[in-house]
């Protein structure tokens, strides 16, 4: 199979799994409890405004009907009205989402820096302490829930030390407006960030680490780093220009997949700092019976997983020319 | 490699060994490593305190073994509100006067419980799909890997939330939605042992001789792959009490059940995590001691069942 082949079909299989994917969400959401007509009936209506009502958001209508109105919705990206809000459900959901966005990346980012840095090294010093002492600290990392790691930091650093301030994503006022940088630029912004940031990068952190250290240690197995090294080029370069160039591969594949899982995470460290993400409002929605929200809220966090995985196994047949194609 | 410490000959005549042998096998890779064993000894003071965190009536012999736990977790107003530690309470108290160091002691037992029995029903189900999956080939194998791919689409916690939310919020639920969705990992781990064994001469013979594929699967296969989907139940297990304790740190734990994330949930809804130290640090520490316990564990197990294998999830 070549590689056009190859793309075509992870594409198909990339609309099979969003078609899955939604046709689960509708079954879920049909399955909630309560009547969801309930929020828009209110005690004093006639007979009449009740039908109307229900006629007005399509539940008169058969299942399939709703099933088919439904997927055009999604596909215009009409996710309805919020029973809470009352506003358009995309409104309350995309600047969340882009909150979500800078936080989870940032931890990643970090994550992925510090962990691949430190598991070449864990590598290159096989069998010393260091090796030793790197894995343990990435294993009591990987043990700790992000709930955890949040209220500590959130202990020491804000209760204890006051260094940062312990809630939210700005000092003033609610949501602002502006541009881009206004928003996510501002020191004030960036103090706020760097907690939830750090208790993301912290608990990501074990997996390049581990990954790394044990594809550099397959690396420097190689016979070409024995060549490298009889050659005469100085350690550093053999360590940074050849072995962990070469190890890098399976952790940008691994960082694609955690960038998806990270969205199970951003829903506890956004409650523990009250983030405004899409986390925090998915639980704030459950709790409230906002259905609307909450199926936005979950249909975006399992698209980034879908898009995300289809990224790694695309990334890695362009990174990779050997790998064939199943 | 130990995945093959039975011959293909003794396995086509359907000959494994017993069980204590097996045991004792695999406790052998403990020995001289110092991780694995410290994980053991801690996963075993939790079990004890799991078991013996309440007191045992043991009806025809007539004898109650005392709990562990000093206290009732749930009475209220054992001491003042929000005591710091001190020789009657250890752990000092929560905002209603309850005992910290008893609810620590008693919310044990979800642990044990979600994290074994979530555990062993998704590497159960997984193991089975997996198996089945690449035995027969085909259009089965087909259809049971894209459901498995589509697993890999959802997300954990979100996913585990709603269906919390709909489902209502019991023990049985929580376990059901981490099974749900924890199966898939095992699914294509197992899938791929067994499309190597497939290949090998011992399932040619089993086959020759007309053994039913049941029983070439159950019989010969399946304890070929068996110490791979132990590796699995371990890492499960992990995932499992992370995954209960998120769920109830975010408000959608068992409401009859005391666990050590819902613990922090009562310590954030009280408003008491700046002043109560004694009633936050301490769930944290177990859930962290647990886990940690049972990634050493695999990490023993890991080396043994394959000393190439990388685990992501």
């Amino acid at each position: 199979m070549g590689l056009r082949e190859f793309v075509i079909r992870r594409v198909l299989q990339l609309i099979v799994t969003f078609w899955a994917f939604f046709t689960i969400l509708f079954v879920l959401f049909r399955m909630m409890p309560g009547d969801p007509t309930s929020m828009f009936i209110l005690d004093g209506m006639t007979p009449e405004q009740r039908e109307q009502r229900i006629a007005e958001l399509g539940l008169d209508q058969p299942l399939y009907v709703q099933y088919v109105e439904y997927a055009r919705q999604l596909l215009t990206g009409d996710f309805g009205q919020s029973f809470i809000y009352r506003d358009p459900v995309m409104d309350i959901i995309v600047v969340r989402f882009m909150n979500t966005i800078v936080l989870m990346a940032t931890a990643l980012f970090f994550a992925y820096v510090i962990g691949i840095t430190f598991g070449a090294l864990m590598g290159w010093w096989r069998d010393s302490k260091f090796e030793r002492g790197g894995i343990v600290v990435a294993l009591i990392a990987r043990s700790s829930p992000e709930f955890w790691v949040g209220i500590v930091l959130l202990s020491v650093f804000v209760y204890w030390l006051g260094w940062f301030p312990s809630s939210g994503m700005r000092t003033t006022g609610g949501e602002l407006g502006g541009g881009f940088i206004a928003r996510y630029g501002s020191v004030d912004f960036l103090r706020h960030l760097f907690l939830p940031a750090l208790t993301g990068a912290i608990v990501y952190l074990a997996t390049p680490t581990l990954l790394m250290r044990s594809t550099m240690l397959d690396v420097l197995n190689a016979d070409f780093i024995e060549i490298k090294k009889a050659e005469g080029l100085p350690e550093r370069t053999v360590l940074y220009k050849h072995a962990a160039r070469n190890s890098i591969l399976p952790v940008v594949t691994v960082a694609a997949i955690a960038t998806g899982a990270a969205m199970g995470g951003s829903v506890v460290i956004e409650t523990v700092f009250n983030w405004p993400g899409m986390g925090r409002e998915m639980v704030r929605a459950v709790n409230n019976n906002d259905y609307p929200v909450a199926m936005a809220a979950f249909f975006l966090m399992g698209s980034v997983v879908i898009i995300m995985n289809f990224v790694a196994d695309l990334a890695y047949v362009y990174l990779d020319p050997r790998v064939e194609y199943e | 490699m130990s995945t093959e410490t039975t011959s293909p000959i003794d396995n086509a005549m359907g000959k494994v060994g017993s069980s204590v042998d097996f045991v004792r096998d695999k406790l052998e890779v403990f020995e001289g490593d110092r991780l694995g064993q410290i994980g053991l000894a801690i996963l075993l003071v939790f079990v004890f305190v799991g078991i013996f965190a309440r007191p045992i009536t043991i009806d025809f012999l007539n004898i109650t073994i005392p709990g562990l736990a000093p206290h009732d977790p749930t009475e209220r107003g054992i001491g003042g509100r929000l005591e710091s530690p001190s020789a009657a309470h250890p752990l000092g108290t929560t905002d209603l006067g309850r005992d910290v160091l008893s609810q620590l002691i008693v919310g044990t037992r979800v642990t044990l419980v979600v994290g074994t029995l979530a555990a062993f029903m998704a590497v159960f189900i997984g193991t089975n799909i997996g198996l089945i999956s690449a035995y027969f080939g085909g259009i089965v194998d087909d259809v049971l890997m894209r459901i498995t791919d589509i697993v890999y689409g959802l997300p954990f916690l979100p996913f585990a939330i709603v269906l919390v939310a709909i489902l209502g919020s019991s023990i049985v639920n929580i376990i059901a939605a981490i099974v749900l969705i924890l199966w898939r990992s095992t699914a294509r781990v197992i899938r791929s042992q067994v499309l190597s064994h497939k290949q090998r001469p011992y399932v040619e013979s089993a086959q020759a001789i007309g053994a039913s594929n049941v029983r070439i699967m159950y019989r010969h296969i399946l304890p070929n792959v068996l110490p791979l989907a132990f590796l699995y139940a371990a890492f499960a297990v992990a995932y499992s009490v992370i995954a209960e304790a998120s769920l109830a740190f975010l408000g959608f734990g068992d409401p009859n059940m005391l666990s050590w994330g819902k613990m922090i949930f009562e310590v954030r809804t009280a408003n008491a995590v700046r002043e109560a130290w004694w009633w936050v640090f301490p769930p944290g520490i177990a859930i962290m001691l647990f886990v940690m316990s049972v990634f050493f564990i695999g990490r023993t197990l890991e080396k043994v069942v394959n000393p190439e294998l990388r685990h992501q999830e």
